[in-house]
C-alpha cells in the first residue's frame, strides 16, 4: 500500500494512505483526546472533541475521521483547538448530572478524565437537567439516560456488533438522547442483556444491576452457607479491577481473596464446564448417530440463548439442551454437594462470579430451579467483585496463593478455555476425539478456532474405533468421521451462520456461539475498559492457564468422573436430564 | 411487553397493507410512516412494532426516525393539527399574536392537544407561503394573512369540515 | 385547433391560491360561460407570477393587462368590461406606493420590468400542467441537443457557463458533475434537492409548480452528463399538495418518451422517482438528505467521502438544487457565453429571490446576479410599507447575515454578500422595518436552529440551545458583558467544530447583528431597554 507523509505539530510522519489524522498522531506520540471514538467501532465523528487544525480547511476537522494526505499540515494544540475542545466539554458537562462523586464511574469516567485533562475549571453554561426516568427493571442492565452524552457508542455496539438494536438515538436537537423505543425498559424488549453497551459507555449512563449488597448480607449471615463459583474468564480479568495489567493471571489469589471475603466454599465453574463437555459431547455424538437436528449449537452463553429465542425461534431445536456451566453448577451445588456435605440446600447461598450481565437474567429464569430451589442465588460481575474487594481492602499484590476447594473446584484446562471464543469447541473436540477414536489426542491445540476473527471454522477427522459404527454415520468413508465445526462470537457474526442454517446452506455439524466479542473474556460484566486490546491479552492468558494445567481434557477430570459414579450415572442419563438439561422458549421481538 | 395483543393484532393488518404498497425496503420507511400516521395523526407503539416487524428493521431505529422528523408524532394528536409557522417572516408579521389567539381560543398551550382530541397546536418550520405571512397549516390546508381576529373563523371552518 | 381571442392567465401559485385564486378562476369560468364567451376566451391556470403580495394575480392576453387582488366579486366586472367591451378595469390595476394611476400591462410594472427571467421564463406564461405548452417554448430542445453531445462536452458547457449551485453553498455545478462522472461505479444517482426548508424561501416550490418540465429536462441532461440512469426528487413533506402536479408532469414526460428507456433513440435511459421528507430542515444538507432517502434519521454524514464518490446507498451521487437544474436547459440551448453575459464574472446568471417581511411587493423575483440590495428593495420590492424605515435585510435565510441600511448598495451575488458578512444562500431575502427589535428577531432565528439541529454533534446540539438561552437573556435585559464574551466563544466553537453547515452557520445571525447593530445590544445589556419596545412589551405580557 502507498504511504503518505504529513506534518503534525511540526513533526513529519509517514503513514499508509487511508489512515486518519488520529492514527498518524498516535505514531508520533501525540494523544489527541477523543470521546465518541472507539477502537472497535466504526467512526462516528460526532463528539467533536478530537478536532484539529488542518491547513487549507476553513473549519476544524475531527482527527478520528479525517483522512491523511500527502503534504498535509496539521496542528493539534493551538489556542483555537484548545478553546473549541474545552467549550465542547463544558457544553457536555452543563447537560450532564453533577454528581460525579457518587457516580459508579467516578475515577473511571472518560468525560471526567477529559475535563480534567483539558483543564476545564468552570462550566460557563447553567446546568440543565433532563429529568428522564431511570430504567432499573432489568436484572442485568440498568440505564440512566440523564447521564447520556450522545456519543452513540452503545448504539454502535448494539446494532453493528451485536445486531440486536435495542438502543438508538431518539428525538433531535437538544432533546436528543439515546434510549429504548417508547421509553420502555430493557426487560420489556428483546434486549439480550449482553451488557456490551456498558463496556463502551464512557460515562455512567449504563451499568450492571448491582447485587453486591445481597452478597454482603449473605456473607454476614451465620446461618447461611455461602458457596461461590468463578467463571473461567474471571481469573484473567479480575486483576484489572485491582489495577493489574490486562491479562494478568490471578487464579490462586482470587481463591484466597474470596475466602477472605468470607465465602464458605470457593468452587470453580471450570468444573461444570468440564461436565458440560461430557454432556454436550455425548449429545453431539448422539445427534450424529441418531440423525438428530444438526448442526447442533452450544448453549453456554445466556445472551446468545435469549437472542435466538427472540430472533431465530424457528432454530431453537438446534440448541444443545445442556444448561450453561453456571446453571449446572447451581443445580449440583444444591443437590450433589449439599448431600455430600450434609448441608440443607435451603441454607446454601449460591453466588457466581461471572464476566457477564446476561448471567443475572439466566439465574432468574423460572425454569432454573431444578434442584428444588433457585439454583443460583446471586450473580456478580467481575466489576462488582472488584468493588467488593476494593471495599474490603484486599490487595492482590500481597495475597498468598491458594487452591480451589474440592470437589467442585477441580477442573482441567479444557474447562478454563471456555472463557474464550472457540474454547468450548476446542474442549469438546478434545473429548469427542478420544471418545470416538479411543486413542489419545496428540496435539491438543486447535488453533483454527482460537482468536478474534468473527467466524472461524475447522474440519476434524476422527479415525473410527469400530468400522461397524462407521457404516452408520459415514457410509462413504468407513475409516473416519469427519466433523465440520464453526465458531462465531458477537451476535452479528452468529446471524450470518444462522441465516445459513435457515437457508439450508450451513456446511457444519457443530457450532459454538458466544454472545460477546471474544467470548466471555470480553463479556459485558468485565472490567472497563474492555476493548479488543484487552480481549487479546486475556485470551493469551487463558490459553496459558490451559497449558499450565496438569489435566487438559474434560473427561480426565477426576471430580467429574466421581460425580458420574456417585450421582449422575452417565452422560445424558436420567439425573443429568433432570438437573443439567433444559428447554427454551420462543419469545416475541420488540 | 405490557402491550395488549389486541392492539398489536389490529395494527398488524393495516401496517402490512401499507408496507406491501411500497415494499419492505428501508428506503420506504418515511413514506410508510406517513401512511400509517394518516388515520389519527399519530404513530402508536403497536403500529411502530408492526412496521419494525414487517420491514425487519429494529424497533429502536423506527422509533428513532419517528421522533426525528417533526411531521410525525408518537404521542396522540388531535384530528386537526394546527401547525403555526414561527419562522422569521411570519414572526415579524405578527405570528406571536396569532399563536396567543389560538392558545386562548382552544385553552391549550403550543405542543398540546385539546381534551376532545380535536385540535393540536404545533410549531412548524417555514411553510413556504411567506407571501401570505403569518400563515398556519391545518392538516393539508394553509391559511394565510392571519390576524388574531381571524383565528375563530379558521377554527370554525375546521369544525364545519 | 381552436382559436381564442383572449387568454386569461390566473396565477395558481401557492400564495395566490391561499389568497383565493382558485375561486376566482372558478367564478371566471362560470361567468364567461354565462355571458356566452366560452368559445372566445380561454382561462388558464399558470405558475407563480411572483407578485404574491398583490395576489390573486391574473393577466389577460393579448393585451397583457395585469390585475391584482382580484376577488370573485370582481369577476363579473372583468368579464363584462374587459372581455366583452374591451375596457380596462382601472381599479384592479397594480399601483405602487405613491402612484395614483394604475399600471396597465405587467411589463410596465417595475416589479417585473427590472427582473431578468431565465429560470422563471415560463412561470406565468404557460399552463404548467401542459407539456405541450412547455415544448412550444423550446422545451426539451436542450435535452435533444445534449444527447447528441458527449457527456463530457455537456459537463464542459456547464463548466464554461460558470453556473454555481443555487441551493446555498454556491459550488460550481460543472465541477460537481465532473466529480460524479469520474467516480468509479456503474450505478450512479442524481438527486434534485427540493427540500426547501430555509425560512422565507419558497422559490423551488414555485419553480416546480410553475414550470416542472424545466426541472425534469435539467435533470435528464444532468443525468446524461454524469452517467446516472436513476434520478430522485426529494420533496419536503410539508409540500404534499405540490407533489400531484409534479407526478402529473413526470407521467407526461414518460408518455412523450422524454423519460424512460432509450430517450430520443440515444441509448440513454433515465427515470425519476419522487421521495418525500417528513419535516427536518437539516435534510436540505445533501448527506442528511441522502440518509433521509435511505429511510434513516436525517443526520448529515461526515465528509469526506463526498456524495460524488460515496452517496446514496454508497454509490456516486450528485445532488443539485431545483433552481440549479432549471438553469440547465437554457444554458445548453443558448450557450455558456449567453449565460455569462448575465450577472457578474464570478457569478454568472440570475438568482431567484423570495422577498418577504416588511416590503410592499413581497413575492418571487428573478434578477441578474450582482444587482444591488437597494434596487431589489426599492425598485422591485416597492420599498417599505406604511411609511416606515428600512432597518435590516436578512439575506441567505436564517443562517445568513443581517445587513443594515449602510450596506444597501451591496451587490447581490455569492462573493459580494460573503465579503459583506452575509450570504446569498438559497435566495431568501427578508426585509425588516424599524418597528422590530433586532434581539427579538435573532431570538426567533435561534429558536429555529435549536428546533432544527439534528442533535448529532455536540457543538450544534448543545450550542444552538445555549445560544438561544443567552440571547433570550439579553432580551430579558438580564445579560452582562460576560455573556457577550461567552456568546462569542460559543459561536467560534460552533462555527469551527460543528459537523455540518447548520451548526457552523447557526451563530451567523447573532454575529452579524452584533457587528452591524451593536447599539441594540448595548441598549438591552447596558441600558436595560429595548429601543423598538418589543422586548419590554414581551416581558410585560409574561
Amino acid at each position: 500500500m502507498d504511504n503518505v507523509n504529513l506534518t503534525i505539530d511540526g513533526q513529519v510522519v509517514e503513514v499508509p494512505v487511508g489512515s486518519t489524522i488520529l492514527e498518524a498522531a498516535q505514531l508520533l506520540g501525540i494523544d489527541i483526546p477523543t470521546l465518541c471514538y472507539h477502537p472497535d467501532q466504526s467512526i462516528k465523528a460526532v463528539c467533536r472533541v478530537c478536532v484539529v487544525e488542518v491547513e487549507g480547511q476553513r473549519v476544524l476537522q475531527p482527527a478520528c475521521a479525517y483522512p491523511v494526505a500527502e503534504g498535509m499540515q496539521v496542528r493539534t494544540n493551538t489556542a483555537r483547538v484548545r478553546e473549541a475542545r474545552k467549550t465542547i466539554i463544558e457544553l457536555m458537562l452543563a447537560h450532564h448530572p453533577q454528581d460525579c462523586l457518587q457516580c459508579e464511574r467516578n475515577l473511571n469516567c472518560e468525560l471526567q478524565a477529559l475535563a480534567h485533562r483539558l483543564g476545564v475549571r468552570e462550566v460557563s453554561f447553567p446546568y440543565v437537567e433532563r429529568q428522564l426516568p431511570l430504567d432499573e427493571l432489568s436484572p442485568s442492565v440498568i440505564r440512566d439516560p440523564n447521564k447520556c452524552i450522545n456519543c452513540r457508542r452503545c448504539v454502535s455496539v448494539c446494532h453493528d456488533i451485536q445486531g440486536v438494536g435495542i438502543l438508538d438515538s431518539v428525538n433531535r436537537g437538544f432533546d436528543t438522547v439515546v434510549s429504548a423505543p417508547f421509553w420502555r425498559s430493557l426487560i420489556e424488549l428483546s434486549c439480550v442483556n449482553c451488557g456490551q453497551c456498558i463496556l463502551v459507555c464512557p460515562v455512567g449512563a449504563i451499568k450492571e444491576k448491582d447485587d453486591t449488597e445481597i452478597v454482603w448480607a449473605a456473607l454476614a449471615d451465620p446461618t447461611k452457607h455461602v458457596v461461590v463459583q468463578t467463571a473461567p474468564a474471571i481469573r484473567v480479568s479480575i486483576g484489572e479491577e485491582l489495577d493489574l495489567p490486562p491479562g494478568t493471571r490471578v487464579t490462586k489469589k482470587l481463591t484466597t481473596a474470596l475466602r477472605r471475603l468470607g465465602f464458605d466454599r470457593v468452587f470453580d465453574t471450570d468444573f461444570s464446564a468440564d461436565l458440560t463437555i461430557l454432556e454436550e459431547g455425548s449429545e453431539l455424538l448422539e445427534r450424529l448417530s441418531a440423525g438428530g437436528i444438526l448442526p447442533m449449537i452450544t448453549s453456554c452463553s445466556p445472551g446468545w440463548i435469549k437472542f435466538i429465542e427472540h430472533y431465530y425461534p424457528d432454530l431453537l431445536g438446534h440448541l444443545s439442551t445442556c444448561k450453561s456451566p453456571q446453571q449446572m453448577f447451581g443445580a449440583l451445588t444444591k443437590t450433589y454437594y449439599a448431600e455430600k456435605a450434609g448441608i440443607d440446600p435451603e441454607d446454601i447461598v449460591m453466588v457466581s462470579i461471572m464476566p457477564c450481565t446476561a448471567k443475572k437474567f439466566e439465574a432468574n429464569r423460572p425454569e432454573m430451579t431444578d434442584s428444588g430451589f433457585v439454583d443460583v442465588d446471586v450473580v456478580l460481575t467481575t466489576r462488582e467483585l472488584g468493588r467488593m474487594l476494593r471495599e474490603a481492602g484486599i490487595d492482590f499484590a500481597e495475597l498468598p496463593e491458594e487452591e480451589y476447594d474440592a470437589p467442585l473446584g477441580i477442573s482441567t484446562g479444557a474447562g478454563a478455555i471456555f472463557g474464550a471464543s472457540g474454547g468450548v469447541m476446542e474442549a469438546a473436540l478434545r473429548t469427542v476425539y478420544e471418545l470416538v477414536t479411543g486413542t489419545e489426542l496428540e496435539n491438543l491445540d486447535f488453533e483454527d478456532v482460537r482468536g478474534l476473527e468473527g467466524i472461524k471454522s475447522a474440519v476434524v477427522k476422527l479415525p473410527l474405533k469400530e468400522a461397524a459404527a462407521a457404516q452408520e454415520v459415514a457410509a462413504d468413508n468407513p475409516q473416519t468421521l469427519e466433523v465440520k465445526v464453526a465458531v462465531a462470537h458477537s451476535l452479528k457474526h452468529a446471524r450470518v451462520l444462522l441465516e445459513q442454517i435457515r437457508s439450508g446452506e450451513a456446511d457444519f455439524q457443530f457450532l459454538e456461539v458466544m454472545c460477546c466479542p471474544g467470548g466471555c473474556i470480553g463479556g459485558g460484566g468485565q472490567p472497563i475498559p474492555t476493548t479488543n486490546g484487552e480481549r487479546m491479552e486475556r485470551i493469551v492468558a487463558i490459553y496459558e492457564e490451559d497449558k499450565g494445567m496438569p489435566l487438559r481434557k474434560s473427561h480426565d477430570n477426576p471430580a467429574v468422573q466421581t460425580l458420574y459414579e456417585e450421582f449422575l450415572g452417565k452422560p445424558l442419563g436420567e439425573k443429568s436430564h433432570k438437573l443439567l438439561h433444559t428447554h427454551y422458549q420462543a419469545r416475541e421481538k420488540f | 411487553m405490557a402491550i395488549a395483543k389486541e392492539q398489536l393484532d389490529s395494527a398488524e393488518k393495516r401496517v402490512l397493507q401499507i408496507v406491501s404498497r411500497y415494499g419492505a425496503n428501508e428506503e420506504h420507511l418515511l413514506q410508510i410512516l406517513h401512511d400509517v400516521q394518516a388515520d389519527d395523526n399519530s404513530l402508536s407503539e403497536a403500529e411502530l412494532i408492526q412496521v419494525a416487524r414487517a420491514m425487519d428493521i429494529p424497533l429502536s431505529r423506527v422509533y428513532g426516525v419517528a421522533t426525528f422528523y417533526s411531521m410525525y408524532s408518537v404521542r396522540p394528536r388531535g384530528k386537526f393539527i394546527i401547525r403555526i409557522c414561527e419562522s422569521a417572516p411570519c414572526h415579524i408579521t405578527g405570528a406571536q399574536s396569532v399563536i396567543r389567539a389560538f392558545e386562548q381560543a382552544l385553552g391549550i398551550k403550543m405542543g398540546e392537544t385539546t381534551k376532545d382530541r380535536k385540535f393540536t397546536l404545533e410549531y412548524t418550520s417555514c411553510l413556504g407561503v411567506c407571501g401570505v405571512a403569518p400563515a398556519v397549516m391545518i392538516n393539508d390546508r394553509v391559511y394565510g394573512n392571519l390576524t388574531p381576529d381571524k383565528v375563530q373563523e379558521v377554527l370554525s371552518a375546521c369544525e364545519n369540515d | 385547433m381552436e382559436f381564442f381571442r383572449s387568454h386569461v392567465l390566473v396565477c395558481s401559485g401557492v400564495n395566490c391560491s391561499f389568497r383565493g385564486s382558485r375561486s376566482v378562476r372558478a367564478a371566471l369560468v362560470e361567468e364567461i360561460r354565462a355571458q356566452g364567451l366560452d368559445k372566445e376566451v380561454r382561462v388558464i391556470e399558470t405558475g407563480c407570477f411572483g407578485l404574491c403580495e398583490a395576489g390573486p394575480v391574473m393577466v389577460i392576453y393579448p393585451e397583457a393587462v395585469h390585475y391584482c387582488r382580484v376577488v370573485p366579486d370582481d369577476v363579473k366586472e372583468i368579464v363584462e368590461e374587459h372581455l366583452r367591451k374591451g375596457r380596462i378595469v382601472d381599479r384592479l390595476l397594480y399601483k405602487g406606493e405613491a402612484q395614483v394611476k394604475g399600471v396597465q400591462t405587467w411589463r410596465q410594472i417595475d416589479f417585473y420590468s427590472r427582473q431578468k427571467r431565465v429560470v422563471l421564463r415560463n412561470c406565468g406564461l404557460i399552463d404548467p400542467d401542459s407539456i405541450d405548452e412547455y415544448i412550444a417554448r423550446e422545451g426539451y430542445e436542450a435535452l435533444g441537443r445534449a444527447l447528441r453531445m458527449q457527456p463530457m462536452e455537456v459537463i464542459q458547457a456547464v463548466k464554461d457557463s460558470g453556473l454555481r449551485g443555487r441551493g446555498g453553498a454556491g459550488f460550481p455545478t460543472g465541477l460537481k458533475w465532473d466529480f460524479t462522472a469520474r467516480a468509479a461505479g456503474d450505478q450512479k444517482y442524481l438527486i434534485c434537492n427540493a427540500d426547501e426548508g430555509e425560512p422565507g424561501t419558497f422559490k423551488d416550490r414555485l419553480i416546480l409548480e410553475g414550470d416542472p418540465h424545466s426541472v425534469i429536462e435539467g435533470m435528464a441532461i444532468a443525468a446524461y452528463a454524469i452517467g446516472a440512469s436513476k434520478g430522485f426528487i426529494y420533496f419536503r413533506g410539508e409540500y404534499k399538495l405540490s407533489i400531484d402536479r409534479l407526478t402529473h408532469a413526470l407521467e407526461q414526460a414518460r408518455a412523450y418518451g422524454l423519460l424512460g428507456k432509450n430517450i430520443f433513440d440515444s441509448g440513454f435511459s433515465f427515470d425519476i422517482e419522487i421521495k418525500v421528507g417528513a419535516g427536518a430542515y437539516v435534510c436540505g444538507e445533501e448527506t442528511a438528505l441522502i440518509n433521509s432517502m435511505e429511510g434513516k434519521r436525517g443526520e448529515p454524514r461526515f465528509k469526506p467521502p463526498y456524495p460524488a464518490s460515496v452517496g446514496l446507498w454508497g454509490k456516486p451521487t450528485c445532488v443539485n438544487n431545483v433552481e440549479t437544474l432549471a438553469n440547465i436547459p437554457s444554458i445548453i440551448r443558448q450557450g455558456a457565453d449567453w449565460f455569462r453575459s448575465i450577472g457578474t464574472a464570478k457569478c454568472p446568471g440570475t438568482k431567484v429571490f423570495t422577498l418577504t417581511g416588511n416590503i410592499n411587493n413581497a413575492g418571487l423575483i428573478e434578477v441578474p446576479m450582482g444587482i444591488t440590495l437597494r434596487e431589489v428593495v426599492y425598485d422591485i420590492g416597492g420599498g417599505i410599507p406604511h411609511g416606515r424605515a428600512f432597518k435590516m435585510a436578512q439575506t441567505g435565510g436564517t443562517s445568513g447575515g443581517c445587513l443594515p441600511e449602510a450596506l444597501l448598495d451591496v451587490p447581490m451575488d455569492i462573493d459580494s454578500l460573503a465579503t459583506a458578512g452575509s450570504a446569498l444562500g438559497s435566495g431568501a431575502l427578508m426585509i425588516m422595518d424599524d418597528s422590530h427589535c433586532i434581539i427579538d428577531v435573532v431570538k426567533c432565528f435561534l429558536q429555529f436552529f435549536r428546533h432544527e439541529s439534528c442533535g448529532q454533534c455536540t457543538p450544534c446540539r448543545e450550542g444552538t440551545q445555549r445560544l438561544y438561552e443567552l440571547v433570550d437573556k439579553i432580551s430579558r435585559m438580564e445579560a452582562t458583558e460576560k455573556d457577550v464574551e461567552l456568546i462569542r466563544r460559543l459561536a467560534r466553537t460552533m462555527e469551527d467544530a460543528s459537523l455540518c453547515a447548520l451548526g457552523q452557520t447557526a451563530p451567523f445571525p447573532v454575529l452579524t447583528t452584533m457587528r452591524f447593530f451593536p447599539e441594540e445590544y448595548e441598549a438591552h445589556i447596558v441600558h436595560g431597554m429595548c429601543p423598538a419596545g418589543v422586548c419590554a412589551a414581551a416581558s410585560q405580557i409574561a
